[in-house]
């Protein structure tokens, strides 16, 4: 090493556009001094696929379709905000039948999604028991959504003006044995990441956003609740049939009496609200009302109505990881509308990241950034350039530094 | 965070009548029911003169810190649309309003003031508009392409209708002109 190099103080590591710990892929760069991290800036749109270029030459039914492949965990809620917006540009009433319906996909969909979550959390830091536990669960919500849905990832259940596929009495008994195992396996998940020593030496304390920056910042879902802000658009507003059921927001203080916003926090947040999605769905099956489940089940006819729609839509939903908005506007002349505009929650979740990193170590990556549930795509490598020399660093040397930790704290 | 008054829809464009008074082009309120007890969801779609934008969202951080879930925008021709898409009330059971506050610019001048520095979380749509609409973000603190690659070349607009849009680039994809 020359002169200059021991004597700078801060250094830089890129990290992605294929990345640790995250799901798709983007581009991190970390200002580090020792191990400490001083400064973050975040690039995106490494698979910026022209989605809503697509919808230019779709028409509105072939668009749900094309929506659902926007995510693959979120298969339901990118579908059920466009029909959302659809139907409020279109001014389409729901059955109420169908309202019910979409409440429990979605509500299952939540489910699969944070129970998933939990795993990459536990192996992020280094707990692959719990991973294979946890996804053991999962199994049997897909199970179940294959069950209700006839596919266990594209789901292709939403249609616009109501659902695709009902849920009739003789299902009823396997999705209430299903919802008492998810209820069994939920206290022994609140055990096993509430009660360990190690798990909380790991979070607590860590990635830790105020609620003062979650609101400044537009962060949204898990993410922003569990720094307490009291924002869930099932609880906001009246959509689907959420409207009609019983429930609350949850925040990280209704089990441990104060909101810290860390990362732990985020795990608590998560499992409370797989217990409510238990609930919900549970609520569903008691109040849903006999009846259609589709306003209009001609899709020709559907199309031909759609093609007439001069005007503009907004439908939001809470997906998993927070508010779901697609923006729809129809000019009257052709199939297709004229402007799609899908956002994810994780595109609000992007910046919130900035003053969870910061201070953290580089060790400490992996399960900070998972810890708002990033929507994105599987990774491999970090390069890290040091001196003007280039190191590469694999996620597997990354996941190791991680789990290092833990198993130093556990010591 | 400001004060946290909580109004009705209906109160809410009253107050923004009075202080813009014809800047608000217009303002329509709409009220969408659902489920079996028809519980209503209210939505504001108010168009501004591009003039007061700025002011507009000032005064909507002083009656209450809204939250900005996106800005969507539209290529109307003559003129680029924006639409901030606010939500205001959140907090408090089925109280919360879809505030879209939107504002036309001209092709030939697309430039509007950044909100960064009201509303921080405003970063990333902000630079999205730039990249996507062609839209000049005056005052923006970081105005570096956030979604498109470095190798699309500059002055193509990818939501635009016009000749500035993208579709010389997509000559090699299913649906392009070849």
């Amino acid at each position: 090493m020359n002169q200059e190099a021991t004597t700078k103080t801060s250094y830089q590591i890129p990290i992605g556009p294929i990345h640790p710990a995250l799901k798709e892929p983007v581009h991190f760069e970390f200002e580090i001094s020792g191990e400490r991290i001083v400064d973050v800036s975040v690039k995106l749109g490494h698979v910026h696929r022209g989605i809503e270029w697509a919808s230019r030459k779709r028409n509105p039914i072939q668009i749900l379709y094309l929506a659902e492949r926007i995510c693959g965990i979120c298969s339901y809620c990118h579908p059920a905000a466009f029909a959302l917006a659809v139907e409020t540009a279109a001014d389409i009433q729901i059955p109420e039948r169908a309202e019910y319906l979409r409440v429990i996909q979605g509500e299952l969909e939540r489910i699969t999604s944070h129970i998933l979550w939990a795993g990459v959390a536990a192996h992020e830091i280094g707990f692959d028991t719990v991973l294979y536990l946890t996804w053991q669960i999962r199994e049997r919500a897909l199970d179940l959504t294959e069950y209700l849905t006839g596919n266990r990832v594209t789901k292709g259940i939403m249609t616009i003006g109501g659902i695709r596929r009902d849920i009739t009495k003789d299902m009823l008994p396997r999705v209430k044995k299903d919802l008492q195992y998810f209820k069994d396996n939920f206290e022994k998940l609140c055990h096993i990441f509430l009660d360990d020593k190690t798990v909380g030496m790991r979070s607590q304390g860590a990635g830790i956003l105020t609620k003062k920056d979650a609101l400044k910042l537009c962060a949204v879902g898990p993410t922003a609740r569990a720094s307490g802000v009291k924002k869930d658009v099932r609880v906001d507003t009246s959509y689907f049939a959420y409207g009609d059921l019983n429930l609350k927001y949850i925040t990280p203080d209704d089990l441990t009496g104060n909101v810290n916003g860390d990362v732990y926090d985020r795990i608590i947040q998560r499992l409370l609200e797989i217990d409510q999605s238990i609930d919900l769905i549970e609520q569903c099956i008691d109040k849903m009302p006999s009846g259609d489940i589709v306003a209009e089940p001609d899709i020709q006819k559907l199309l031909n109505q759609l093609k007439k729609v001069k005007g503009e839509g907004v439908g939001r939903h809470e997906a998993p990881r927070g508010e779901v908005i697609h923006y729809v506007k129809f000019d009257g002349k052709s199939d297709s509308p004229y402007t799609w505009k899908v956002r994810a929650p994780t595109y609000n979740n992007i910046l919130p990241w900035i003053p969870m990193l910061i201070g953290e170590q580089i060790a400490d990556i992996p399960i900070v950034a998972a810890s708002t549930d990033p929507c994105m795509s599987c990774t491999n490598r970090v390069a890290i350039v040091s001196d003007g020399r280039k190191y590469e660093l694999t996620k597997e040397q990354l996941h190791k530094l991680s789990v290092e930790k833990t198993r130093r704290l556990m010591k | 965070m400001t004060k946290d008054k909580k109004l009705t829809p209906e109160e809410l464009v009253k107050s923004f009548k009075n202080e813009f008074k014809s800047n608000i082009k217009d303002a329509i309120i709409k009220k969408r029911a659902a489920g079996s007890k028809k519980n209503e969801t209210p939505s504001i779609w108010m168009k501004v003169d591009k003039s007061v934008f700025k002011d507009v969202v000032k005064h909507l951080c002083e009656i209450q810190f809204p939250h900005l879930s996106i800005a969507s925008g539209n290529d109307l021709g003559r003129n680029i649309e924006l639409i901030y898409h606010f939500t205001v009330n959140y907090g408090s059971r089925m109280k919360e309003i879809n505030f879209n506050i939107s504002v036309d610019l001209p092709k030939s001048k697309p430039e509007i003031d950044t909100i960064c520095d009201l509303i921080p979380g405003a970063l990333i749509t902000e630079r999205e508009k730039m990249e996507m609409l062609g839209v000049k973000i005056i005052g923006i603190p970081d105005d570096k392409r956030c979604f498109l690659s470095d190798d699309i070349p500059k002055g193509v607009y990818p939501w635009r209708r016009d000749e500035t849009g993208a579709d010389k680039l997509y000559k090699n994809l299913h649906g392009g002109k070849k």
